[in-house]
């Protein structure tokens, strides 16, 4: 079956176009094209976010030159051959922030990854089930919300090892919870739309409500949240690993940092080795927030207060009416 | 013995930028006028402009809007300067009941304090005297004045619409604009508000445009009605001369799509749906769905024609009667 | 020739009432257990081919006695009998054959779909969750003649669009359309047109008579008494969660006999603005279902009230200016029975 699809002044048979249709489209392409129009912050928040996953994908052809051999001086200050200066190993520092690049983000994504599930999943089976099985996985919740990060951290890393699967999954574990909350409060209530209700008068049971009808009215909200939630993974292993608590076979940026406090980098007033990893830290965490806010933006356009500004329509002159006198 | 009319717009147009980078032209040259004490019926279906044409009149409209036109007050044209010539007259000369005002009470605050907000911020009246004139306004409502110090919860739909009537009179203004009024009410305390509105016209002296989509309130109501269709008024006359001799034919239509309570005839829709206004139109704009279209309504617009005193119509079935009475 | 088995569906003495949640305070505080009385002995029927308007203002339990009748919610007493078999204590496996005869239209467009699925997906949804239709194109030609029944002609233009694209009155008919697909014998319509344009209330009217005409037993819940009075064979007027007059429907919207129907006819307004009756307003407005009025439920706001109104509470009997039987009204006054 070939055609275009009608355009709307074809649907004249029973009654003509959909009206003054200006509504936002709810497609599943609708969510990123709304919330790249009109808000410049998104786009630049993304793209940013793309330039950092390129990087971490090629940083074999980025990098100028090894990690894991000495081409320069210790603390060597920037110059035209290492453009970040050497660390206390006289490693190159741009080729190490590169590299570090690809940990970092492995970890963000992935710990977001883990958030998302637990916490997607958490939320829907407690907010469209209701009754005792809520009332169990909220306190649930609410312990894990309760149990203080660090000292998790600390006892997980002794008890378990510091190897970074154990890193994702512990990020995963401390935020989850936030995510289970807001799936959980928006499930509620899409539970109560009308065409839930209506497809539960036809019939359907509750396999069919979740994943055909709430899981696909929720998502977008749930990717939303774990862009979010990346960033703060992202903060979180940088946090974790310059604790010392980290992977120490892998170069993370959060590593770069605490190496060069081991390595007194202050006090050689070697800058290059303290300030870069952080920015490059800053500039993921800004980006995807930028995104993240967006899509909850777009999301949800009650949030825009922009409206209640003061109203100052615009008065202008009548341009010359063709017809009624 | 024409009086003079306490409201006058002249060629209002109202177009909203859209993010399309489009323009919608949402009224389109509206120009009506309203006399001391008398009730307009504002009537259309949805997307018709007749709200933005009242919010318009009051200077309600977002920066994403621009407004072309005249709207005189008493003779003075207070859109002359936008913002500026309309604010001083804003619930002191002219005011509004919105469409679910009865649902946008502050809940934390009483019904007292809210109605007594405008007083204070237009310095109409203050402390002891503002309290009383409060309570003097609940009264007038039909509401006990003791329930100044009432919370909006604590209030039935009927009653909280009443307090909203009774804001909207905080400044005691010359003419009341209510948008749908009655629709969220059951029909009872519909009754009982547009009873209230018909007195408080017949009492106070106020003028009021009722705007609604329920042709039977405005035929119980009104006393003249004008009928808005893709931004344009498209009929406007004494109540019954619109019901009794429609001279377009959405209105004749728009008539018939309506059950009567006792009538026996035919209910019938309106085939199609109105168009957008995002587009210039060409022609009549309800040519494609009307059931008298002929040669002039796909290519001209038609004309504003007077076709009885007091009675006007914007349709080319009308060109000939005109012209037959002229000759 | 109206046997039991005849008549599609019999409601009698059907009792629903939702508890007031007291919160932990109020129980703590041994506050009594309120209940909204939402609908306390109601009984009708609806045969093949007949529509039945449920008609009152908000809170008289119109909405709730739809419900109940769907299986959407439970009742606590009284009996709901479809063709013949009592459906009120089934459980849910044992309805779900039923689902596919008896269909609910609700009264929201804009929220009755799913703004995910294009039109094809929500027609076709009910006959996935029935399994009928083994082949797609099986399927496929359901869904489409379930359209083109619903009046969306050609079903082409419209079967792979989504809501959004669609207006108000289309999305409804797309509504109806998935209540169609599975053949119901009964639908309860929940105010299906009260947020619609009214240039396309008619249409959707319409198409409900055109499926009466086929057949279809059609349960309409209304405030609208003029929509009522058009398009319904009978009408029950509902008040405070009984029914207080029922009747064929011209004959009670021209004759009425209970003061409240009596009330409420005065004050709808008419198209013709020569034509406006005197408005009979009752003061005030209708108690709140949890705290019943004693005797006549209506007693309060009655213009005929008598004293022994106060403690009598009246069964629907032919009234005395009744012109045919089935006019029926629950008042001492004006059917003493």
């Amino acid at each position: 079956m070939p055609q275009q699809r009608p355009t709307p002044l074809d649907l004249q048979s029973v009654e003509g176009p959909g009206a003054v249709a200006l509504e936002r489209a709810p497609g599943r392409k609708g969510l990123f094209a709304t919330t790249l129009r009109g808000q410049p912050q998104a786009i630049i928040g993304l793209a940013v976010v793309i330039l950092f996953i390129l990087i971490a994908v090629f940083a074999p052809l980025i990098a100028p030159h090894s990690i894991h051999a000495k081409t320069g001086g210790i603390y060597e200050a920037p110059d035209s051959n290492h453009w970040l200066g050497t660390d206390d190993g006289g490693v190159d520092m741009f080729s190490l922030l590169v590299y570090g690049t690809r940990v970092s983000l492995e970890v963000g994504f992935a710990a977001a990854l883990v958030a998302m599930v637990i916490g997607g999943a958490v939320g829907v089976i407690s907010g469209f089930f209701g009754g005792w099985v809520d009332v169990v996985l909220m306190r649930i919740t609410d312990i894990f919300l309760v149990i203080p990060d660090l000292p998790l951290i600390i006892v997980v890393a002794a008890v378990f090892g510091r190897h970074l699967i154990n890193i994702i999954i512990i990020i995963g574990v401390i935020y989850w919870t936030s995510t289970a909350r807001l799936i959980r409060a928006q499930v509620k209530s899409v539970r109560e739309r009308v065409y839930v209700k209506r497809a539960r008068s036809i019939g359907a049971g509750n396999n069919r409500l979740i994943f055909k009808h709430v899981v696909p009215q929720v998502a977008p909200l749930l990717i939303a949240n774990t862009v979010l939630t990346i960033a703060l993974a992202v903060f979180l292993e940088t946090y974790i690993t310059f604790l010392g608590l980290g992977d120490p076979s892998t170069i993370s940026w959060g590593k770069l940092i605490e190496n060069s406090f081991l390595g007194n980098a202050v006090l050689n007033n070697a800058w290059w080795a303290v300030v870069p990893p952080g920015v490059a830290v800053t500039i993921v965490i800004l980006a995807c927030t930028m995104v993240g806010q967006s899509m909850e933006d777009a999301l949800n356009p009650r949030l825009r207060v922009g409206h209640l500004a003061v109203r100052r329509f615009r008065m202008r002159p009548l341009h010359g009416r063709l017809d009624s006198e | 013995m024409s009086v003079e009319p306490v409201l006058r717009t002249e060629d209002l147009h109202v177009w909203f930028d859209l993010v399309s980078g489009r323009e919608l032209h949402a009224v389109q040259g509206v120009s009506l006028e309203l006399r001391p004490g008398e009730r307009l019926g504002l009537v259309g279906e949805s997307g018709c402009g007749k709200t933005t044409t009242i919010l318009a009149l009051m200077g309600l409209l977002p920066s994403s809007a621009s407004v072309a036109g005249k709207v005189f007050l008493d003779g003075e044209d207070i859109l002359a300067r936008g913002e500026e010539t309309v604010s001083p007259h804003r619930w002191n000369d002219i005011s509004m009941v919105f469409q679910g005002a009865m649902n946008a009470f502050n809940p934390v605050k009483t019904i007292g304090s809210q109605i007594v907000e405008p007083m204070e911020l237009h310095g109409t009246a203050s402390g002891k005297a503002a309290r009383a004139q409060v309570r003097e306004l609940l009264e007038l409502v039909g509401i006990s004045g003791d329930r100044a110090d009432r919370y909006p919860h604590e209030f039935s739909g009927g009653m909280r619409q009443r307090a909203a009537i009774a804001l909207a009179l905080a400044c005691e203004p010359k003419v009341l604009l209510a948008d749908e009024p009655t629709t969220a009410l059951d029909v009872m305390v519909q009754a009982q508000i547009l009873e209230l509105l018909v007195r408080l016209t017949r009492d106070l002296g106020l003028s009021m445009i009722l705007v609604t989509h329920d042709l039977p309130v405005v035929a119980q109501v009104c006393d003249r009605a004008a009928v808005m269709y893709a931004g344009e008024i498209v009929e406007m006359g004494e109540m019954s001369a619109i019901y009794h001799e429609p001279r377009h034919p959405y209105t004749r239509m728009l008539f018939a799509a309506t059950p009567d309570l006792l009538g026996g005839d035919d209910v019938l829709s309106i085939p199609g749906s109105p168009p957008r206004l995002d587009h210039d139109i060409v022609g009549c704009p309800f040519a494609p769905r009307c059931d008298s279209a002929f040669s002039p309504c796909a290519t001209t617009h038609p004309r504003r024609l007077e076709t009885s005193p007091g009675h006007e119509a914007l349709c080319h079935l009308n060109d000939r009667l005109v012209a037959e009475a002229s000759a | 020739m109206s046997d039991a088995a005849q008549t599609l569906l019999e409601v009698e003495g059907l009792v629903t009432r939702y508890p007031v949640p007291r919160g932990i305070v109020g129980a703590i505080a041994r506050q009594e257990k309120l209940e909204v009385h939402a609908v306390e002995g109601v009984s009708f029927s609806v045969g093949p081919g007949e529509m039945v308007a449920l008609v009152g203002e908000s809170g008289c339990g119109k909405t709730s006695t739809a419900q109940t009748v769907a299986r959407m919610v439970e009742h606590q007493a009284g009996s709901i009998r479809f063709r013949g078999r009592e459906i009120g204590r089934l459980s849910s496996r044992a309805l779900r054959p039923l689902r596919r005869e008896i269909q609910m239209i609700y009264q929201d467009p804009y929220e009755s779909l799913d703004p995910r699925f294009t039109v094809r997906d929500t027609v076709e949804e009910p006959l996935l969750v029935h399994g009928i239709g083994g082949k797609k194109r099986d399927r496929d030609t359901k869904v489409r003649e379930a359209l083109e029944r619903a009046g969306l002609t050609p079903a082409d233009l419209y079967i792979d669009r989504f809501p959004h694209e669609l207006s108000g009155g289309q999305r409804q008919r797309v509504a109806i359309a998935a209540s169609l697909v599975l053949d119901p014998k009964l639908l309860v319509a929940d105010e299906p047109v009260s947020m619609l344009d009214v240039s396309v209330r008619a249409g959707i009217l319409s198409l409900l008579d055109s499926l009466r005409k086929d057949g279809m037993g059609i349960l309409m819940i209304t405030h609208d008494l003029s929509t009522a009075a058009h398009f319904a064979d009978r009408i029950a007027v509902m008040y405070l969660g009984r029914i207080v007059e029922e009747g064929p429907a011209k004959e009670v919207v021209r004759n009425p006999q209970h003061p409240y129907t009596r009330a409420l006819i005065s004050v709808v307004p008419k198209r013709d603005p020569r034509e406006q009756t005197v408005p009979q307003i009752l003061t005030g407005e209708t108690p709140n279902p949890v705290h019943l009025p004693s005797g006549c439920r209506f007693h309060p706001r009655c213009p005929m009230v008598e004293d022994r109104c106060k403690t009598i509470d009246p069964e629907l009997h032919r009234a005395r200016e009744s012109k045919v039987a089935e006019h029926r009204a629950a008042c001492i006054v004006t059917a003493p029975g």
